[in-house]
């Protein structure tokens, strides 16, 4: 299967480590992809609000262009950040199901000289590693089982809603068997998908920070040693505000938030700087899972 | 009973129905009849008021006679109303019932159209079609069949009982089959039942014991049926007898066994107390079962899993009663009639993973309730948690399973009223709140809408909104350790928490989880959603599409116990009204082997819905029981040498009507 990548624009920012983890896993694994030409910024969940035509046209255009570079078939577009996947897998079903949609989005696609014809279809790359690459062959490329460590996966609010293409939409569990085949403990806890605050701790933080707290406290009580994110926004949010919740919430919460595909390098020997784990604020004690003589494999 | 020969000249007779003015108001009647006077071969077309009324059938005899018709063609209702009525009309008048034809111009003209003029139209090109048909009509003969007087009951919760004992009081031999060891289905969980709070033990075991005791009921507990063969009124019935590895003729069920079992504990998960308590491999499902005969559970006896066990059970037993080597039986009987009671199964809650249930050791499902409460059950009606506390605050949360796209769309109909009996009977063992989480509260029965109020009265908290969560991640530090239950106060517009210690999920009913095997085994069908179809919703609500099968209680739809027992007495005054009929008229409208046509191919044997159809295989021909017919015509379209016809629908019928249908039709060419 041939896929093609839309880094979007926070990998290229804030979420470099995620972007970086992803290629060397990948890699790793020996799946080919390529990226995106010319791909732009997916409008983000606020556009759609403000101008739906306008923000379908825009994210379109990049599901025009994977057209324009693969030039048959059904292009797998592998989208990591969880607002993009979710402004992308929406215009992709907007287009799908509404003629009228379609009939206004390609007109002003027509001007930029593109036309959409419906073969893409926008993939998370949990999706991807776990139900197209599968978990029994991720095993067996473990070479440092995380025996004992305890992982609370945090999915957020947007990969399995309102399109539950790969999980369940209120209790999914694909990044829980992936923590499984990694070796590491799955910790079972109820807000997976419940919201980190999304942007609003830039903007009303005080509602933000109390979302966030909760999913903190609640993934520390119950054991977990680390999390786990498959989303730029919720890693910032989750990493980033731990001592303010502190204070003013009087909490003692302290655990490193990282991406899933870090985790899945750890554990295939991959160095900290090709998983850009030194990117993390938190830095997750994972050296006992490492190799044996307490080095990060390869550094 | 006559053959009519077919020499004769066709010589038709048509009569067009006014229906008061469900059919004159839109069809020009006269126009009709007028128009069909000038077709071929018609003798007589009028129009009269209400033809299936006495007179308007003494029209249809008095003129056989007087102008020596040998067709009547009726242009009416639907043939589902009034077909029998005009083919006995022209029986009377002398004729084969069978030359007759229904045209209806009610449903399918008058009521679904309302431009007159196309709708005469309509009716004319429908009435020219019948005209032409009738010309190949054949005379048939009407078969019987006897009806074997004795009825199989499948299944002995409420409503399997009480049809059975309806049946065998009035003098009729039953077979109750039920695969638990014991019947009484679900009610015999219960403690008490709404809206009346009687004791179900009280009401139910004198109803088991009757029937054990009953010389006109043979009752075959852990059986099931393997195999029905036959038709209505001869059903043969193959039963599987699963060895209890007990001599039902010795036991007396004094339980010594079980007390000197080699196991001082159980270890078992106990089925009739839904996994609440375990019990030993030895056991008796609870003190009333009926029969009062104990089982061994092969999968948990050691005698049978190394065969090394010092059989202690054995030498308890006086009546040597004990037969490890008892071997599966097999019963064969015959019936004429059956009543399906196989009732339902509870909604797994583990389908909703958002309610907690098997995460959270405090979520508990109804059915679990129903046993903890019991002064039978597990506890001894003591409200323990599975954490060893007593609950000082209860959620019941309503439509688990139910009136949900996710799971089903269905009301389930009793667990509103059985979530207020458990909020009753919760509030009166543990004196705690309760709150109810409920969409609508629906209690549509007698005296239900007051048992609402009584639990109002009882301060028991009613909030109106579908709950979005159970769990336990606690906001403030009141919540910590608690069960919370998130759910819109839809009557104030706001997100409440509710903390609380205990969590009731009140499952839906659902359709067992074999339904779709029972129905294939006995040749019924089921509703979309599973249970088992009833022939019509309103006016046959416990017969099937399958003579001689009745359904009742449960396992037709979400029902409570009232409601199952009214079912099981329709279900038995059912078997009994072909039972002192002695005897079925079949139509004639069945398919049938030309022989000499029939290359013995096999195409229709696998395609009958019914089973039909054998295969004689000396003469390597496919052969058609007519009783088993239903005239369904799937075999006649799939035979690849045309070798099937069908009584009433042969080839020349079908296609002179379509032409009939299309003469006037202008035709297109591209
Ligand atoms: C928690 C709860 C509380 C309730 N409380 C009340 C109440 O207080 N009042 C009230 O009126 N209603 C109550 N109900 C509803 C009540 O349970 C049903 O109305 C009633 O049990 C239906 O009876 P039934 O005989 O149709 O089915 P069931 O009770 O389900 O009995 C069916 C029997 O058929 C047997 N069977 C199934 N399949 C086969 C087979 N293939 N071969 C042989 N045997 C088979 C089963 O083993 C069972 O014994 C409650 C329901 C629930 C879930
Ligand atoms: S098997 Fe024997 S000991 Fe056990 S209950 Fe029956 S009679 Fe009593
Ligand atoms: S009876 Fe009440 S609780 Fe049960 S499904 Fe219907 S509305 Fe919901």
């Amino acid at each position: 299967m041939k896929y093609l990548s839309y880094p979007g624009c926070s990998l290229r920012s804030t979420g470099r480590a995620y972007e970086e983890s992803i290629v060397a896993v990948f890699k790793a694994l020996e799946i080919e992809y390529e990226e995106l030409k010319d791909w732009n910024c997916c409008g983000a969940t606020s556009y759609v609000s403000i101008d739906e035509t306008d923000a379908f046209a825009l994210a379109a255009r990049n599901l025009a262009l994977a057209e324009l570079q693969v030039a048959e078939g059904t292009i797998n577009l592998i989208a990591p950040c969880s607002a993009c996947y979710l402004v992308l897998s929406k215009t992709e079903r907007y287009l799908e199901d509404y003629p009228d949609v379609r009939t206004n989005v390609n007109a002003k696609l027509d001007k930029a000289g593109l036309h959409y014809n419906g073969r893409v279809e926008v993939r998370h790359p949990l999706d991807v590693l776990v139900n197209d690459y599968g978990l029994e062959k991720i095993s067996k490329r473990v070479k440092y089982p995380l025996k004992g460590l305890k992982v609370a996966s945090y999915y957020g609010c947007q990969v399995v809603r309102p399109f539950a293409k790969f999980d369940h939409s209120h209790y999914p569990v694909t990044m829980d068997k992936l923590v499984q085949a990694l070796g590491a403990e799955p910790v079972d806890w109820p807000l997976k998908t419940r919201c980190c605050g999304g942007s609003l701790t830039g903007t009303t933080q005080e509602a933000g920070l109390r979302l966030n707290r909760l999913l903190l406290k609640e993934a520390q009580k119950r054991g977990a040693d680390i999390m786990l994110t498959c989303c730029p926004l919720c890693q910032h949010n989750l990493e980033c505000y731990q001592e303010r919740i502190n204070r003013i919430y009087q909490e003692e919460i302290d655990i490193p938030v990282a991406y899933f595909t870090q985790l899945i390098g750890v554990a295939l020997g991959l160095s900290e700087k090709e998983l850009g784990m030194q990117r993390l604020f938190k830095k997750p004690s994972l050296e006992k899972f490492m190799h044996p003589k307490g080095e990060m494999a390869h550094a | 009973m006559h053959n009519y020969e077919q020499k004769e000249a066709v010589r038709i007779g048509f009569y067009i129905c006014h229906c008061g003015h469900n059919i004159a108001s839109i069809v020009d009647v006269k126009a009709v009849a007028e128009y069909v006077k000038s077709l071929p071969g018609v003798v007589v077309s009028c129009e009269y008021k209400y033809m299936c009324s006495d007179p308007g059938q003494e029209l249809i005899q008095k003129d056989i006679h007087e102008h020596s018709l040998n067709r009547i063609i009726v242009a009416s209702c639907s043939p589902l109303l009034h077909e029998h009525t005009f083919r006995t009309a022209v029986e009377k008048g002398g004729l084969n019932p069978y030359y007759f034809q229904m045209v209806n111009i009610r449903e399918d003209v008058s009521w679904v159209h309302t431009d007159a003029k196309a709708a005469t139209e309509k009716s004319k090109d429908l009435a020219r079609a019948a005209v032409q048909r009738v010309f190949h009509h054949k005379a048939l003969e009407t078969k019987h069949v006897k009806i074997h007087p004795d009825v199989l009951i499948v299944g002995g919760g409420i409503a399997g009982i009480h049809a059975a004992l309806t049946l065998a009081n009035s003098g009729k031999k039953v077979f109750l089959v039920e695969r638990q060891p014991t019947i009484g289905g679900h009610m015999a969980m219960f403690d008490k039942t709404f809206p009346t709070l009687d004791c179900a033990a009280c009401i139910l075991t004198p109803k088991m014991s009757q029937v054990k005791n009953h010389p006109n009921i043979t009752l075959w507990t852990y059986s099931e049926v393997t195999k029905v063969d036959g038709y209505v009124g001869n059903y043969k019935i193959t039963i599987k007898r699963k060895p209890r590895y007990i001599n039902e003729e010795l036991c007396v069920g004094c339980m010594d066994c079980i007390e000197k079992c080699v196991y001082k504990e159980g270890k078992t998960p106990d089925e009739f107390n839904v996994g609440l308590s375990k019990r030993k491999p030895v056991y008796i499902p609870f003190p009333q079962a009926t029969p009062q005969i104990v089982l061994i559970d092969p999968e948990a006896c050691i005698e049978f899993k190394s065969g090394r066990c010092k059989k202690t059970c054995v030498e308890a037993c006086d009546r040597k009663a004990i037969d490890f080597n008892q071997k599966e039986e097999m019963k064969e009987i015959e019936v004429g009639t059956i009543i399906l009671a196989t009732g339902y199964h509870t909604f797994d809650a583990k389908r909703v993973p958002f309610y907690g249930y098997g995460k959270y050791p405090n979520v508990y499902t109804s059915l679990e309730v129903e046993r903890l409460v019991n002064a039978s059950g597990p506890t001894g009606g003591e409200l323990i948690l599975r954490d060893g506390r007593h609950p000082k605050t209860v959620g019941i949360i309503h439509c688990v399973g139910s009136r949900d796209k996710n799971t089903n769309r269905w009301c389930s109909r009793t667990c509103c009223m059985y979530s207020l009996k458990l909020a009753h009977l919760l509030k009166e063992h543990t004196e705690a709140e309760v709150y109810n989480f409920y969409i609508d509260i629906r209690a549509a029965g007698k005296s239900y809408e007051e048992f609402y109020d009584k639990l109002l009265d009882e301060n028991v908290h009613f909030i109106r909104g579908r709950v979005a969560e159970v769990s336990d991640w606690a906001v403030r530090s009141s919540e910590e350790g608690k069960l919370i239950i998130r759910a819109e106060d839809t009557m104030i517009g706001i997100v409440r928490r509710i903390p609380v210690d205990m969590v009731v999920l009140a499952v839906g009913m659902e359709p067992q989880s074999d339904s779709q095997d029972v129905r294939r085994l006995f040749n019924i069908s089921c509703s979309t959603e599973g249970f088992f179809l009833e022939r019509h919703p309103k006016l046959a609500p416990v017969d099937t599409f399958t003579d001689g099968i009745f359904i009742a209680g449960a396992c037709q739809g979400p029902k409570d116990i009232p409601d199952s027992v009214a079912q099981a007495g329709a279900a038995a005054a059912q078997a009994l009204t072909l039972i002192d009929t002695g005897e079925i008229e079949l139509e004639p409208n069945t398919a049938f082997v030309v022989q000499d046509d029939c290359s013995g191919c096999r195409t229709c044997l696998t395609i009958c819905p019914y089973n039909a159809i054998s295969r004689d295989e000396a003469k390597q021909k496919a052969f058609i029981n007519e009783a088993l017919c239903k005239g369904c015509g799937t075999c006649v379209a799939a035979c690849p040498s045309g070798a099937i016809k069908q009584n009433l629908f042969e080839d020349e019928m079908i296609f002179s009507e379509i032409n009939g249908l299309l003469e006037n039709t202008p035709v297109v060419c591209c």
